[in-house]
């Protein structure tokens, strides 16, 4: 048996979100663990620019009922409304607690906080444009990953820095009781037994070749959560950040164009005036995307492949680009090599946020459909932050409201893990042929022998996604995609290190992570019927085959909690069939629920041009969006309620 | 291009050495980074550095490039000197090739207890606070804890367990000069010690190699100048 450490709690992830739940936990002296991959400052939170979405109201009349309709709108009518009230609710206290913890925000003049405008965002129910985005410079994502570790070392929360969690211990009940997880330094693995487990491991962009992502954003909570044979969820939508650095990925800021920036093509023309006449170039993150995909694909695009368009700034003036936006000033000149303060930025979108993830409430709580209802909460397992799919984001996320997911749904999560604690008091028993089979990932790549090489495949399969999965998405170039992929996956087994050492074996780890985001699992049940041997409901789009994967997910993917309409053919579709052929089935495998990036209903495409081509129109939605719901409005049965 | 990367295994038992590497690799636009990931992924699974962001913001890959404490993501390779020389961060244990055991650095930064002390009670909005005495956080916040300043700094090489070093010390402002923190005395008494800060001698190292263009020595100095003022 390996080294064992006990906890009231273990949080995977030292983000923001697994920041803030740990020091919820901390402060009522609970003894919590928290295991992360990276020094917690290296997280992927500390790239955030922008900022944090709150209708504080300092610097325009706002509040939190506007802020709701307008992540409700952006997220495509996908989002869960209760969840995003809750949100966007709790938003006020929840920044002005970041102050008090000493976030070191930009200040107005009267001395509040600093607030500029960003995409997506309306007065009055999708009036004039509101100005919502709190900030600390451009570097708020920074300020807050500090800060909230800061104010954890006051905390005393026990760190495990460089702690690779392999995977999550589930008993036969579907209690999950710890995780397996291995020093990096040493290389030995180690038993964290706990009664309560937070996973909040970030993203998993990594799989596309150019991401705004960090390089340790590889989706290992996903993993853990089907090998743990758990459902996930929303997996087709994944988000392109209009504006990151061609190549490299770095990100510019939705602030540059909150600003006061603006794109232009090849032609010097302010082309957002035809796409988005009101929003311009603050329309939602999918429509600038997707706006400038078609500039590129239209041959408008800069530069000698004419694969990116220009964000000026210059006539914001030196002193306030150096005041305000001096991080993306830093990033432009090391990467693309051009000062924004006299020349434009080369952008294109990007692939940027994972709008999907491990299902859960916003108690924080992973639900799924593990024995007779639909959402139920699987006991001891928690998800927060971009790991997470509550879902406040839907199929678009709107710039400035992950940073607020991280700090509203950590504290959630926090909090009802401290109630789930108290109501469960005693340890159960472990069981150990759990923790050998974590372990035994570990033994597939000691004394591996093969052809193939992690970084190889790890490649292969980025490009992969780059190619098939981007911002113009058909279903012949997804299928052809999953088919790729799934030569990748069947060249895995073949995958060996030459580097077998135990200690800070970073090679090991890049496999293990590169596991993760294939969603490989050998030997596990994944996401057949559960440890019941009970028919687990089933997953639409779900291929038959283990080791296939729905279009565009490589996950099972869990459709039940936000889209009822989309389980209505899923029961017939339980375990048979194959992907379902072209309008067999709209409900299980319409081609519109895996664009992420669409054109709202106000776009017309310009005329001989083939820029419809490649997107899918959702009639339903376009209708719904021509003419939208005034408060209160529903979803799915759900009435919204709005005070005013 | 010509690389000559330190290397150190920990389960040989080999001493540490000097590894040389020739890689075909078109420098234009690319940094230290592309580079060694470039040689990791194909001619050397076993050479490693820890990274994370890659754009110089999360502080992972603090190295020191042809004599200089760099992070590895932001130093263009054009224009570097080959072969390139590439080590570890000086001073600090090696725990493997190019991975530095931080656990030193990261008492000091806890040392200068690094969080807002206000015992008021919390307003039910935010605490205001001028944009001037803001500006006066300007420089210090934006430390990422790369590490890359105070293992340049000689005083740090000499006592690296007593003197707190220019990024704890410029952590340590940071709170001192904010309007909202209460306990400024207490950080001053702290730091009123023969090591601790005194140890700065102003070489100014850290200036030199900040990667965010950071000035802890100026910080340093205005402790300095609070204690006197203190004391009169």
């Amino acid at each position: 048996m390996i080294p064992k450490r006990t906890f009231d709690a273990v949080i995977i992830g030292g983000g923001g979100a697994g920041l803030r739940a740990a020091l919820q936990l901390s402060q009522a002296n609970l003894k919590v663990a928290l295991l992360s991959k990276v020094f917690p400052t290296r997280s992927h939170t500390v790239s955030a620019q922008g900022g944090i979405t709150a209708a504080l109201a300092n610097v325009s009349e706002d509040n939190w009922h506007w802020h709701m309709y307008d992540t409700v709108k952006g997220s495509d009518y996908l989002g869960d409304q209760d969840a995003i009230e809750f949100m966007c609710r709790n938003a006020l206290p929840a920044v002005y607690e970041l102050e008090h913890m000493g976030l070191p925000f930009s200040r107005l003049d009267n001395g509040k906080i600093y607030q500029r405008p960003f995409g997506g965002q309306s007065k009055n129910y999708g009036g004039e444009q509101a100005i919502r985005t709190c900030a600390a410079a451009d570097r708020t994502g920074h300020a807050l990953l500090h800060t909230l570790y800061q104010r954890n070392i006051a905390a005393r929360t026990q760190f495990f820095d460089e702690f690779f969690a392999l995977d999550l211990v589930r008993d036969e009940e579907g209690y999950v009781l710890g995780v397996v997880a291995l020093e990096i330094e040493t290389g030995e693995p180690c038993l964290f037994e706990s009664r309560a487990t937070l996973l909040a491991t970030g993203g998993a962009c990594r799989i596309f070749r150019h991401s705004t992502n960090a390089h340790i954003n590889t989706g290992d909570g996903l993993g853990m959560v089907l090998r743990a044979g758990l459902p996930l969820e929303d997996m087709e939508f994944w988000q392109f950040h209009p504006t990151g650095i061609p190549e490299v990925g770095s990100l510019i800021s939705e602030g540059v164009r909150g600003e006061g920036g603006y794109l232009v093509n090849k032609d010097g023309e302010k082309f957002m005036k035809r796409y988005a006449p009101n929003a311009l170039d603050l329309a939602s993150r999918d429509v600038v995307a997707r706006s400038i995909a078609q500039e590129i694909r239209a041959g408008r695009g800069c530069g000698e492949h004419g694969d990116y368009v220009h964000l000026k700034i210059e006539h914001l003036g030196a002193e306030k680009i150096k005041a305000r936006l001096p991080g993306i000033r830093e990033l432009s000149m090391q990467f693309a090599g051009a000062d924004p303060i006299t020349d434009p930025i080369p952008v294109t979108p990007t692939a940027h946020y994972m709008m999907g993830g491990i299902p859960s409430n916003m108690h924080g709580q992973v639900v799924a459909p593990v024995r007779t209802g639909p959402e139920e909460a699987v006991p001891g397992l928690y998800a927060v932050g971009e790991c997470a799919c509550v879902s406040v984001h839907g199929a678009n996320r709107l710039g400035g409201n992950s940073l607020l997911d991280l700090v509203v749904f950590g504290r959630a999560a926090g909090q009802h893990m401290i109630e789930y604690l108290r109501e469960n008091p005693f340890p159960r028993t472990l069981p150990e042929e759990q923790v050998d089979k974590a372990l035994a990932r570990l033994a597939r790549w000691e004394k591996s022998k093969g052809s193939e090489t992690v970084a190889g495949l790890r490649v292969e399969m980025q490009k992969i996604m780059q190619d098939h999965c981007g911002v113009y998405r058909t279903e012949a170039l997804l299928k052809e995609g999953l088919e790729l992929l799934d030569k990748v996956e069947a060249r895995l087994p073949d995958a060996a290190l030459s580097d077998q050492s135990k200690m800070f074996n970073t090679a090991r780890l890049e496999a293990l992570e590169l596991e993760n985001l294939t969603g490989h699992r050998p030997g596990y049940p994944g996401f057949r019927p559960g440890p019941h041997g009970k028919p687990r409901r089933p997953y639409p789009g779900r291929p038959s085959q283990a080791g296939r994967r729905p279009v565009a997910a490589p996950y099972p993917v869990f459709q039940g909690k936000r889209h009822p309409g989309l389980q209505a053919g899923a029961a017939e579709a339980a375990d048979g069939g194959d992907l379902p052929a072209e309008g067999e089935d709209l409900l299980m495998m319409n081609p519109d629920r895996i664009v992420s990036i669409r054109v709202p209903p106000f776009v017309k495409p310009p005329s001989g041009d083939e820029g419809g081509q490649g997107g899918f129109f959702h009639a339903p939605v376009w209708q719904l969006l021509s003419n939208p719901p005034q408060p209160p409005f529903t979803k799915g049965g759900r009435t919204v309620r709005v005070q005013s | 291009m010509k690389f000559r990367i330190y290397r150190y295994d920990p389960e040989s038992g080999a001493a540490p050495r000097m590894q040389d590497y020739d890689i075909d690799f078109d420098p234009r636009g690319k940094k230290v980074l592309d580079a060694l990931i470039a040689i990791k992924d194909t001619l050397d699974e076993s050479l490693s550095f820890r990274r994370s962001c890659r754009e110089g913001v999360c502080g992972s890959d603090g190295v020191n490039v042809n004599g200089t404490n760099v992070l590895a993501c932001i130093t263009a390779l054009e224009g570097l000197k080959e072969p390139i020389t590439i080590r570890p961060l000086p001073r600090l244990g090696v725990i493997r090739d190019l991975i530095v055991d931080m656990a030193q650095f990261y008492q000091h930064y806890r040392a200068v207890k690094p969080y807002l002390i206000n015992l008021d009670p919390e307003p039910e909005n935010e605490r205001l606070q001028t944009p001037e005495d803001r500006a006066e956080l300007d420089g210090l916040w934006e430390c990422i804890l790369c590490g890359c300043c105070t293992t340049s700094c000689p005083s740090f090489w000499w006592n690296p367990d007593k003197f707190l070093g220019p990024a704890a010390l410029l952590q340590g402002y940071r709170f001192i000069a904010d309007t909202r923190d209460q306990a400024t005395n207490e950080r001053l008494d702290y730091l009123e010690d023969p090591y601790r800060l005194f140890r700065c001698h102003g070489i100014m190292n850290c200036v030199e190699v900040c990667p965010k263009g950071l000035n802890p020595t100026e910080a340093v100095g205005k402790i300095k100048s609070l204690l006197v003022k203190r004391a009169l």
